[in-house]
This record gives C-alpha cells, structure tokens and sequence, in this order.
C-alpha cells in the first residue's frame, strides 16, 4: 500500500533498472568525479566543477558551479567563502540526505521532511602546527537527524543506518585513501 | 558426489533409497574437515537436539549440549557406517572435465565417468583472507582458522582478532582468557542472544520457520550468502557471545581494518553504525520470534518477551594502531572461508570464483551442489538443514537421469 503512495522524488526504479544493466557493462561503473580551483587572493579561492566522466564517456553537468572558500575573519582572513573543511560537511549532509530520500522510496516510505544538524570538532592545534600529536581535521563528526515520515522510528533508524552504509561521502571519511598531490 | 561430510553422505542415503549407482569421492576420510581443519576449541553451534541427518539423528544424553569438532565428526562417521555409504576414502579430485553427457574425473587413486556429479565439498576449503594481508610487517606472525588450533600456538604478546563471525568472537574471547591482551577487528556483523524467552535463540530460528525461508524469497540474496556467521558460542552455560561481552571483558574493540600504511593499521570510523545496524536486524529478528509466538503454531512454553540492550560504543577506540610498536605480535585472520574449486575445469564459477546454481542445480546439466550458505533455504550450511535441499536437489538429479534414458530409448 504505502509502497504505491509513496513519493520523495527518487526514481527508484530506474537506479535499480541501472543496477541490473551494469551487471553486463564491466568498466561503465568506472567514475571519475572533477574540480579547478583558482586562488583568487589570501586564503581565498573560487573551485569550478562541471564535467565528470561515467558510463564510459565524458559527461556534465546542466550548468558549471563555483564554490568560494575562505577562512573566518578570526584566522585574519576576509571570510569571502566557507572555510574548507565546512565543505566536507556539506558533502556529508547531502551525501546522507540523498542516501535517506532514495532508502525511504525503496522501501515505500514516505518522507514529510528531512533536517540534519552536523558539527565536527577539530582541534586547531593541528594546523597550527602547535602540538605534532593532534591531528589536523576532524576528531568527530556528529550528525542528528530530524526525520518526519510515514514510518514508527525503528524504521527511520534503518533508513538512516542504510544511508550511511552505502554514502560515498561517508565512506571517504570514515575510511583511509589514497591521495596523490602533485605538481604537474 | 565429492566430500563424504554430513551433505555428501545425505544425499548418498538419498541416492541409495532410489537405488542410483554412485560412489562418494573423499580426499582424506570421512568428516575431514572436522578432523583436521578447526581449531580445538570449536563446538557446533547449533544444540544436539538439531543434529539431525536423513534417519539419523542424536539419541546421546545432553541434547541442549554442543558438539566438540571430534563428536561431530564421529556423528557424521556413525553416520557413514550405518548408511553403508559407498565411500572411497583417500581419494581427492584432481580434475573434472565435461565428457560427452557425463563428466570425467581424475582422482589420485584413478580415473572416473558419471553421468552426473554431486559437488559436496564444502564451502569452508580455503581461509579468506584480505589483500591487506600482504601489507602487515613481516615481526607480526599471521594465523588463519586453519592454522590456528589454540592460544599456546601464538607467540607471546598481543593479539589483534580480524573479524566479527563466531569465529572471530570465540577466538579473541579465549585468548583474551589465556591472558593475551586481544583487540578485534569488527565489520559488518550478526548479532543474536544464545538464549531468548527460555529457548535457545536457535531453537526459534527453527520453530518459528525463519530458518526455512527459501533463496527465491529473499531479497538480497548475495548478502545473504556472504553474511558473516552469527555471533555465537557453544558453551555448557549457554552464555551469550555478542561485542558488549568482548568489551566488558576487556576485548578492544576497533573498526574494519582499512588499511596497513607505513606499518600502521588504519581502521575504519564506522563502527556505530555497524552496531546500530546489527542492533536493528536482531531486534527484526526477535520482533519476528514475538510475532510468530503469539499464535496457535506457537505450542511451546517460552518465557516473556526481552530486549537487549544495543552493543555499547566503546569510549575510546582507535582509529590507528602501530604494528611495529610491539604491541602486538600475531593477526588471527577470522575472515571467512572460501569454496576450492581449483579441481573443477567446467566453466561454472562466477568472476569471484563461486559456482553459479540455482538452487543447487549447476548450469551445466547433471551437475549439482549440496552444502553451500543459502542454496535453497537459510538453514542450508547446518548439518539438520542438509535434508530439505537433499531431497530437492536428489529428485531433480533422479529426473535428469530419468530423462536422460527416456530420451536414450532406455
């Protein structure tokens, strides 16, 4: 019943008529995801993303975005953008917000309204260089959800659980990569 | 049929009551694995009373016991003699190859034709063991379940468990109890109580039918044959086995090892949700135990419902540890088991080197597996869920061969 009334706008269907197809297409779930950055000033610098490339060819988005980070003015900075590592923030709430919209749809839920508060602590003794123990990022990532849906809680809990268990963002935070930075 | 363990001497009786011709090829002797593949310490975990084969069962005077690794291979040896099973023992399979429309078999002890193969060796040959391994410092000693047989056997110091099956629970909580400071490795995981409602949380699995949901009825059934084994111990006091009872031990519990870098285990910083996803699937599973229990087709007495408490966070869990520091010295790999089909030259294996069936029934006509997690139901790899899946995959093998001599003009 619910699952016919239910929906948050995700086609569910045709990521899992995706899924079934990519079975047979080894290298098309090969992704490749972009970003330039420009430094404009200070701390300050403008990142582009438009292209990526998927399903064994290049691909875009409708429109390039450009993203501006700074740093807060109590760095001595002139707060033109975001710090950067808000950004991983961002990444992480849509990444889940995304995760919980598409779980919820699979399995006939439907969602009223979904609101997230994140807060990573970090200790800046890292970046500062102060103390070669603390780390630089974050210590502790810290996300609460506020869900109104058509389901008792146990329910929103393992939508919540499953999001995370198949969320890119998460995993590339919860979990150790590789990372090359080069000169070219 | 290949492998004399409980799923190959099953199917034997069965083929044996339609009088079909056939021999068991066994490598070493009956039960092999058992014999020598497990560690000392291992019991079944299912209760006696469960051991039950196609007309044979348990009749010994503890039936809420749990069988050593020696009492189940001496049941399954029983079990051997009384059915009159024709096996050949000492003989391992070294090659099979499609041979017109049957099959040709190179054995060490010689060479075979049958127009149809039963593959019951089992899918617990090999010791799964992640890539990660080749990274880990050379002054760590690596143990696997099959080289591992007791506590004794490891060097002094500190341990780290990699995996939260049974397997991996039962081994980091007896070296804990030899005195080793232990840490274990956790993924994703099943969690269940020994006991629930004054029954052994199997006996409900049983009962209440879960056990006998078929592989067409569930949904994901690719997880369902690679889930890790549930978090239980058989022991005389029938003691629960999960993660808070690692902790309150003193267990340290850390995320999936992720990484070795630069001799530095990095591991991941999902362990919560790992728990709450655990914690979820049982409390599902003892909503379904209630639900059944609350019917007629409930006519046992069981106590009141419980819930258990979800498995605690622990305060601190690294995210890094030094594997040069000292620390600890050996890695017991309990991650898994893989089938060995290193023997099998019909291209029936899917790119991870399973055996592509359906329910058993194998592509490659007249070919047939028994024994394998979830072939037609969930209790398929325990000894008592061999007969069901024996009996359907028997009646399509006697169909084929029926089939076979009708077309034949026989």
């Amino acid at each position: 019943m619910a699952m016919a009334l239910a929906n948050n706008g995700v086609n569910v269907q045709a990521l899992l008529d995706a899924r079934e197809a990519l079975k047979g297409a080894p290298g098309a779930t090969a992704f490749t995801w972009r970003a330039t950055c420009k430094w404009q000033t200070g701390t300050y610098s403008k990142t582009n993303v438009k292209g990526f490339f998927g399903l064994g060819q290049e691909q875009s988005h409708r429109t390039e975005t450009s993203f501006e980070a700074d740093h807060p003015e109590i760095f001595a900075a002139e707060d033109r953008g975001i710090t950067p590592i808000e950004y991983v923030l961002v990444g992480l709430a849509s990444c889940l917000t995304a995760g919980i919209a598409a779980v919820a749809q699979n399995r006939g839920v439907q969602l009223n309204s979904v609101e997230s508060q994140l807060e990573g602590k970090m200790d800046i003794r890292g970046i500062l260089g102060m103390d070669s123990d603390v780390r630089n990022g974050y210590d502790d990532i810290k996300v609460t959800f506020k869900i109104d849906a058509d389901a008792d809680r146990k329910e929103i809990e393992a939508i919540v659980a499953q999001s995370q268990k198949r969320s890119a963002v998460y995993d590339v935070i919860s979990n150790p990569v590789n990372v090359t930075v080069e000169v070219a | 049929m290949i492998g004399a363990g409980h799923a190959g001497l099953a199917a034997s009786r069965l083929l044996t009551e339609r009088s079909i011709d056939h021999v068991v090829l066994e490598r070493g002797e009956v039960a092999n694995s058992w014999r020598r593949e497990r560690w000392d310490s291992l019991r079944l975990l299912t209760p006696n009373w469960q051991s039950r084969l196609p007309g044979h069962s348990y009749d010994g005077p503890d039936p809420d016991g749990y069988m050593t690794a020696g009492e189940v291979a001496d049941f399954i040896g029983r079990y051997a003699a009384v059915t009159h099973a024709p096996v050949r023992t000492g003989t391992a399979v070294t090659s099979l190859t499609g041979d017109g429309d049957g099959y040709r078999f190179e054995t060490t002890t010689g060479e075979l034709r049958s127009r149809c193969v039963v593959i019951a060796s089992g899918a617990c040959n090999r010791p799964s063991v992640p890539a990660v391994r080749t990274a880990i410092p050379p002054s760590i000693a690596q143990f696997t379940t099959f080289d591992y047989r007791k506590p004794a056997d490891l060097p002094d110091g500190g341990v780290m468990v990699v995996g939260p099956s049974a397997t991996g629970l039962q081994l980091a909580s007896e070296l804990h109890q030899a005195g080793r400071p232990v840490t274990i490795s956790v993924g994703e995981h099943v969690r269940l109580p020994r006991t629930y409602r004054g029954r052994d949380v199997l006996w409900w699995m049983d009962r209440s039918g879960v056990w006998n949901q078929r592989y067409d009825e569930i949904d994901d059934l690719t997880r369902a044959r690679r889930l890790p084994s549930p978090q239980l111990v058989g022991t005389p006091e029938r003691k629960t086995l999960d993660l808070n009872a690692l902790g309150a031990m003193g267990v340290q519990i850390v995320g999936r090892l992720a990484a070795v870098r630069d001799g530095r285990a990095l591991f991941s910083g999902g362990l919560r949700n790992l728990f709450a996803l655990a914690d979820l699937k049982m409390e599902r599973l003892l909503d379904t135990f209630d639900a059944w229990a609350a019917t007629p087709a409930c006519d046992a007495d069981v106590g009141a419902p419980e819930r258990f408490g979800p498995t605690r966070v622990p305060d601190s869990s690294p995210l890094q540890l030094d594997l040069r520091d000292g620390r600890i010295r050996s890695i017991v790999w309990a991650t898994g088991y893989k089938p060995d089909y290193r023997w099998l030259s019909v291209p029936v294996l899917d790119e991870k080197g399973h055996l592509r069936h359906d329910g058993g029934v194998v592509e490659s006509p007249g070919m047939y597996a028994l024994g394998l997690p979830v072939l037609r139901r969930r209790k398929s790899t325990f000894i008592h869920g061999i007969e069901d899946d024996a009996r359907d995959v028997i009646d399509h093998l006697a169909q084929y061969l029926a089939g076979a001599r009708a077309a034949a003009g026989l």
